[in-house]
């Protein structure tokens, strides 16, 4: 198929943007990569390139997602693809202390040892450009409260797939209330088991069905957040 | 002819239990702790929930081995113990059917490892099948009838499962799949694609299992009997939708519910029936009674018109109209 063959030196930018989102939504991890470094000899901004090409597709993985078009293997290898993307960018947007769209500290709570959910939402957030702090599975309250101190998130992302473990994130919101840092941050949970009404008994800020929805929920927190701080 | 076989002579539908999990807890498990230790360290425990579903009626009863792959007895540091629990609880359940007034099978049950295979996440098919064929290896030996594999998401790792079990037994092979993704599993797979691939597996029963209630797993069951008429189907839904109240976590789905939804998949052409997730001995009961009664007239005027009225769940390719894939330049 020579005709359809595309030589990206050749491609206005525009055309490289769109270009990128279709090799995220089909998780072509290598063509992600050539882009990226085409746009940056250009002389594009590491974050414009971000947001233009990985955030802009990783969107359309999302919607699909969330309408039952793509399932996780899909998102998975997207994900993949926009992980070698940031991987050349993510020193380059240090460099230039380009603004960070938000920070994620996410983990499955004590007693719980079932991550795909967690580890799909962690990838998405990524993949959204907010920099994630994955804990991982089976975390106490120490870990939490250790790794906000340290990485001073937005907000915290909290996982349990059993009914069993659900209740211990109660745990550790009350623990940010006892340390005061409750309304510094935005506390989002998820799960199978869970639903709103258990969110708002353990008075946390969102229950989110799937991974796509905690990135929406996550962008709106961050909207909303950074108008008042305005 | 295997024991299924025999059974399947005598009758024409089949009885299964409910959930394991939720009863442990009830006598004392403690959230985080290993269900499948149980099987060693509180036999008991164990044999009575065995019996109380044999009491209730179950002709089909499944070891308490869900979580016993080495990958998921690893999150316990019990990895070292695979064969011995998976024995253990095959010997158990063995006790109970063996002391039953009436035929009840032993099925080890097998649950996924938790794990993503290549490329998308790190476990390898081979790691994978070794892992399952362990399983199978303590099953077997503590005297299992058949396998179970259930809750699964992924095909290959289904396939992983049976052809890990297939290498240490000859036993027969029933797998169920949780399609809780609007109507497929995890993994995008169709119930329709579920039967047609494992069929080619030589499996002895499929269908699906938990979920998001009765409505989902009747519309598995539906779609699978189109599909594959000649499958025995297996029906094991959760006790509905589990429901936050007052601090505690509820099933709408009561046993009278459950009654009627087991007639109503009997209807849709399932032959093995039993509750998943908030079932319990009651609930088995009332399943038992109500498979004693098909279900007739008017109901099943109105079931069949409602499921005819779906739609088959057309393999639609993913992300039709939006991808268009050019060649690239090496």
């Amino acid at each position: 198929m020579s005709d359809d063959e595309i030589n990206l030196k050749e491609l206005p930018d525009d055309e490289i943007y769109e270009l990128m989102k279709e090799d995220l939504y089909d998780g072509y991890a290598k063509e992600i990569v050539d882009e990226v470094s085409e746009m940056l000899s250009r002389g594009h901004q590491p974050y414009d390139i971000l947001i233009n090409g990985l955030v802009a597709g990783m969107d359309i993985v999302g919607i699909d997602f969330r309408d039952g078009i793509l399932f996780v293997p899909e998102v998975l290898m997207a994900a993949k693809a926009m992980k070698s993307g940031m991987a050349i960018l993510r020193p380059l947007l240090a460099e230039t202390g380009a603004e960070k769209i938000g920070t994620m500290v996410v983990g499955t709570v004590k007693g719980d040892i079932h991550d795909i959910g967690k580890n799909l939402t962690s990838m998405m957030m990524e993949g959204a450009g907010f920099e994630v702090i994955d804990l991982g599975v089976n975390n106490s309250v120490e870990n939490f409260m250790e790794a906000i101190e340290i990485h001073k998130p937005d907000i915290v992302g909290m996982s349990a797939l059993l009914t069993t473990t659900m209740p211990y994130m109660r745990v550790v919101i009350d623990a940010l209330k006892d340390a005061g840092i409750r309304q510094d941050l935005i506390v989002m949970v998820g799960g199978a088991p869970l639903n709103d009404a258990f969110a708002e008994d353990i008075e946390a800020d969102a229950y989110c069905r799937d991974a796509a929805v905690a990135v929406e929920t996550a962008k709106r927190f961050m909207q909303i957040r950074r108008e008042k701080t305005r | 002819m295997n024991k299924l076989d025999q059974l399947l002579s005598t009758t024409d539908y089949v009885v299964l239990d409910g959930a394991m999990g939720t009863m442990l807890f009830t006598v004392g498990l403690v959230s985080g702790a290993s269900p499948e230790e149980w099987n060693v360290s509180h036999p008991d425990e164990i044999r009575a929930v065995h019996r109380h579903y044999i009491n209730a009626g179950s002709q089909v009863i499944l070891t308490n081995s869900f979580g016993g792959s080495r990958y998921r007895l690893k999150l316990h540091n019990l990895q070292d113990r695979v064969f011995e629990l998976n024995r253990a609880a095959a010997r158990n359940a063995r006790a109970e059917a063996d002391a039953a007034s009436h035929t009840v099978l032993v099925a080890g049950s097998v649950g996924p490892t938790g794990e993503l295979l290549t490329p998308m996440g790190h476990m390898e098919f081979a790691d994978g099948r070794d892992a399952f064929a362990e399983q199978a290896r303590g099953l077997a030996a503590g005297g299992v009838d058949l396998f179970w594999v259930e809750t699964m998401s992924d095909l290959e790792e289904v396939r992983a499962a049976v052809e890990g079990i297939k290498s240490v037994t000859d036993l027969p092979i029933c797998a169920t799949m949780s399609f809780d993704t609007n109507g497929r599993t995890m993994m995008g797979v169709t119930p329709a694609r579920a039967v047609r691939t494992m069929k080619e597996w030589g499996l002895y029963g499929i269908g699906g299992n938990c979920g998001n209630g009765i409505t989902e797993i009747e519309n598995v069951i539906n779609a699978m009997h189109r599909e594959a008429p000649e499958v025995h189907l297996i029906a094991k839904a959760n006790a509905g939708i589990p429901q936050w109240r007052d601090n505690k976590l509820y099933y709408d789905g009561t046993p009278p519910v459950m009654g009627r939804y087991a007639q109503r998949v009997r209807a849709l052409g399932a032959t093995f029936i039993g509750g998943c997730c908030g079932n319990g001995p009651d609930h088995i009961a009332a399943i038992t009674e109500a498979l004693r009664t098909p279900l007739s007239g008017v109901d099943l005027e109105v079931l069949l018109a409602e499921k005819a009225a779906i739609g088959d769940d057309s393999e639609q390719e993913k992300g039709t109209g939006r991808s268009r894939r050019r060649s690239r330049e090496p």
